[in-house]
């Protein structure tokens, strides 16, 4: 069993890369190619799928725009979420255990029941097609999910840190900036990461709260595939592109990936 | 670790209350209000009562969805799950193929939604896309956009691909924490491998493993955007769950009386099933 | 239950050594008699945990055997060399009671559940579990924990060794010497091999009839702890126990005399001390010297009191003397004078004591 173990890692990874191959090897093919034959690679090897994306705005934007709401989110959901999480590790206080399951449940919510009643909220106070409006509508299920996982991060850190600091005359937010942020910066790192991927795989919400000028760029994929036919060779390259980012992100966590899928709570 | 009590506490919090209630309590309120009125599409509303409730609760269509949706949850738990233990025992434990493994797999999960859903579409066409062919090419007669039973086995292969990951990580996460010395004594003891696993790998596991029951549970109860892209709810009404058949009472029919009443039922459902969970598990551990 | 020897052991975590500090363990010989209760004692680093590994099967050592009786077990998994081991962590199985856990090792190896009930029940009565047999294990503390382990490993009857790999680290300090004795007893009870791996001089020096104390990867001394109080093979044994340790000066040889600082000192080995070229010291015990008339005139730099005696430290050339006396004693204001105990006073060349066998 042990010899052969390397196995069943080996082929699961196989499954997973085979239909990114698809799509990847699908992005570099003619539509003429696609739809005529059934071929395994590109042997009509084209870029022009690529081209069209890279010069055409209402294609590259929606990167942009995705780009951005889901950095205004990152840094929102985790800067809110460090002080609470601070608190829920440190402190009791009143309800502290019903508002930290409250929160939780926030992350439950389905996105299809808040889409039309955000839809009319941020339409109300003028926020509707902003990028801070898909930035703040997913805090709904970020910041629920970074103060899970600072609290853990946080938890682990032994109180004494923060009564040494103290004897040695630091302030409270001196001591925070200076010192705890620092200690638990994996954890921070790990937040990031979640509230980055949450955000940048979400799309009904992101849909409905943008029409033009902040639009994301799965809701400009969907709009396309169905406005200009069954274009494939466009959307497998933009498809392609949306896994960049992520892989980007993904190297820089891999040494927190397993602790931080665990909330920091082995 | 033993807390103080502090109650200005409550100020730390305070950002994170403000910034969820307004996206939480607000549109949870106007869905609370639309359940209880009527309207002529006229912009006026009129008190309705419980009527809208009482419509899905007695709807078959509603019946029809969740049965769906129970359906597709628990299979896919029941596959993700043990299969994603399975792969985390089989991972290399230190060296060179951990962090490749690790990014690897985590790629799945960090494709958007909708991609994800477009990819197994062409992936999944049994003309043109590559498992289509494969399969027909077995002389199984395949089209997952006509036959029932197709549909079903692509949209719940697309989760296991989409989602085992989550549960492989977690997993691992557990088995790493697990100190040598344990291992070293069980053989001292003389256990065998699923003695080994009974007794001291699942039980370390056991806290992850309740983690990624849950997240699994809660998001696959909530999916909307990948079994949409694939298949559309179809044939027919064949994969339309819950999260799809929602979207079309609300935004495509635009019945805001049931679509509100049908939201705070599906999402009490949740609630009420993630916190059965939570204590069934929980209650072994506090024991 | 066999005796245990290690022929000619080495071992190495790097694939080729070549340097000698690749080498985790350099030289080993040593046998362990049966029936022995062994504290492996040096500090942290040098080897403990590697030997130990060595002997329970979990290391296969890059060279060298290791004998049970007669058996080379050196290539056996650690199910088949029929051993034992606490670990410094208690480890026990969380889901199971204490009875599983302690029936566990028996059940592994299919023996029938009436003998099972018949050996937990004794075990348990000896390491004091009895009244929680039915409890879950996580619940315990952290000594009933350890007891658990020590009990996994009492319960089957072909066991050859115990070890124990700093079993006490996580007791609180007041149940430590309450673990210890009860260690002590149950030793003399079962009558198996223990090998009690420590750092703490204490824990070893009460546990074991005989210490082996190791350092750099390699054996400095077995002896019981009397031998190496009164006859430390090596300064390292000599500093590493007792209370202060053991004084090390330079010296020089003239012929048949050995000269401290210009004094001329009476020492037990003098009789292999000729020709001997090595770097050469000596060692004093506090214990073994004394104020006096005449000897190594010194200054006395402090004196602090250790309750039923002082240790003095004085000061003689540029070396720091330290000496024990008894409480009442008092100490000469000035022209203080040292005598040292002719026969517990030895000298060393790099390190080993001078004597027919380590000479070459």
């Amino acid at each position: 069993m042990k010899r052969s173990s390397w196995l069943i890692p080996t082929i699961y990874i196989l499954f997973l890369l085979l239909p990114i191959y698809w799509l990847v090897s699908m992005s570099f093919k003619s539509t003429n190619e696609i739809l005529g034959s059934f071929t395994l690679w590109p042997q009509d090897f084209t870029l022009a799928n690529y081209e069209k994306i890279f010069t055409d705005p209402t294609w590259y934007m929606g990167y942009v725009n995705s780009l951005i709401y889901v950095s205004i989110n990152t840094v929102l959901s985790v800067a809110v979420a460090l002080p609470a999480a601070y608190a829920f590790s440190r402190y009791r206080f009143m309800g502290d255990k019903h508002l930290f399951f409250w929160l939780l449940t926030n992350r439950m919510a389905p996105a299809a029941v808040f889409a039309l009643p955000f839809f009319q909220l941020y339409s109300a106070v003028g926020l509707f097609d902003t990028h801070l409006a898909v930035a703040l509508a997913h805090t709904l299920f970020n910041v629920p999910l970074a103060v899970w996982i600072l609290e853990g991060f946080m938890s682990g850190v032994p109180k004494q840190l923060d009564e040494t600091a103290y004897v040695d005359g630091y302030s409270f937010p001196r001591f925070f900036v200076r010192i705890f942020l620092p200690t638990i910066a994996a954890g921070i790192g790990v937040a990031c990461f979640f509230c980055f991927m949450f955000s940048w795989v979400e799309l009904l919400l992101g849909k409905t709260l943008t029409a033009v000028a902040a639009k994301p760029i799965a809701a400009t994929m969907t709009r396309t595939a169905s406005s200009s036919g069954y274009e494939l060779g466009l959307l497998a390259a933009a498809g392609s592109l949306t896994i960049i980012p992520g892989a980007f992100v993904i190297y820089f966590v891999r040494n927190y990936i397993a602790r931080g899928f665990a909330l920091g709570r082995v | 670790m033993n807390k103080t009590i502090n109650q200005k506490a409550w100020f730390f919090v305070l950002p994170v209350i403000a910034l969820v209630a307004f996206n939480a309590i607000i549109p949870l309120m106007t869905v609370v209000n639309y359940s209880v009125q009527e309207t002529f599409g006229d912009n006026t509303f009129f008190w309705a009562g419980v009527i809208w409730f009482e419509d899905i609760l007695h709807s078959e269509r509603f019946h029809d969805s969740l049965m769906r949706q129970l359906t597709f949850t628990f299979t896919i738990l029941l596959i993700e799950i043990p299969l994603g233990v399975i792969i985390a025992l089989a991972m290399p434990r230190k060296g060179f193929w951990v962090p490749v493994c690790l990014i690897l797999m985590s790629l799945p999960l960090l494709i958007p939604w909708n991609v994800v859903g477009a990819m197994w579409n062409i992936f999944a066409l049994p003309d043109i896309g590559m498992l289509g062919r494969m399969i027909n090419s077995l002389g199984i007669d395949y089209n997952f956009t006509r036959q029932i039973g197709d549909a079903w086995f692509t949209l719940i292969l697309m989760d296991v691909w989409h989602w085992t990951s989550l549960v492989v990580l977690l997993a691992y996460a557990g088995l790493v924490s697990i100190p040598d010395a344990y291992y070293q004594a069980a053989k001292i003891d003389g256990a065998g491998s699923w003695a080994i696993f009974r007794f001291i790998q699942l039980p370390k596991m056991k806290r992850v493993l309740t983690i990624a029951v849950l997240l699994r549970f809660m998001d696959s109860f909530n999916i909307y955007t990948e079994p949409f892209v694939l298949t559309g709810g179809g044939p027919g009404n064949s994969t339309t769950l819950l999260s799809i058949d929602l979207v079309k009472i609300a935004l495509g029919q635009f019945d805001l009386g049931p679509a509100a009443a049908m939201s705070l039922i599906y999402f009490l459902v949740i609630l009420l099933l993630s916190w059965v969970f939570y204590t069934l598990m929980m209650r072994d551990e506090e024991q | 239950m066999a005796k245990i020897t290690l022929q000619d052991l080495r071992h190495s975590y790097t694939d080729k050594p070549t340097a000698d500090d690749d080498w985790a363990l350099k030289q080993l010989d040593v046998e362990w008699k049966d029936g022995g209760a062994y504290a492996l004692l040096g500090p942290s680093g040098c080897g403990k945990t590697t030997l130990l590994n060595i002997i329970s099967g979990l290391l296969t050592p890059s060279h060298g055997k290791v004998l049970f009786g007669e058996d080379d077990v050196t290539h056996l998994p650690p199910d088949q060399r029929h051993i034992a081991q606490v670990f410094q962590f208690p480890v026990i199985y969380d889901t199971m009671t204490v009875y599983d856990n302690l029936a566990f090792p028996l059940r592994n190896r299919g023996v029938d559940e009436s003998r099972v009930k018949q050996r937990v029940t004794e075990i348990a009565e000896m390491t004091e579990l009895t009244p929680m047999l039915n409890r879950r294990a996580s619940g315990l503390t952290a000594d009933g924990k350890q007891k658990i382990s020590l009990g996994r490993g009492l319960v089957r009857e072909d066991v050859n060794v115990i070890m124990f790999d700093e079993p006490l680290t996580v007791i609180d300090p007041h149940l430590k010497s309450q673990l210890r004795s009860k260690l002590k007893e149950l030793h003399q009870r079962v009558n198996t091999t223990m090998i009690y791996v420590t750092h703490d001089q204490t824990e070893a020096l009460t546990f074991a009839d005989q210490v082996v104390v190791m350092n750099f990867g390699q054996v400095v001394q077995i002896g019981t702890p009397e031998d190496l109080f009164e006859r430390p093979q090596h300064t390292f044994v000599g500093n590493f126990i007792g209370s202060p340790g053991m004084n090390i000066l330079p010296c020089d040889v003239d012929g048949q005399n050995v000269v401290v600082g210009g004094v001329k000192v009476e020492v037990a080995n003098k009789g292999f001390v000729k020709g001997d070229t090595r770097k050469q010291e000596i060692g004093l015990r506090p214990e073994f010297i004394h104020f006096g008339d005449q000897g190594i005139p010194v200054s006395v730099e402090r004196v602090s009191d250790a309750g039923r005696f002082k240790i003095v430290e004085t000061r003689f050339q540029n070396h720091t003397i330290k000496l024990l006396i008894d409480d009442g004693e008092n100490v000469p204001a000035d022209n203080a004078h040292l005598t040292f105990t002719e026969d517990r006073t030895y000298v060393y060349g790099d390190g080993w004591l001078m004597e027919g066998g380590q000479a070459s």
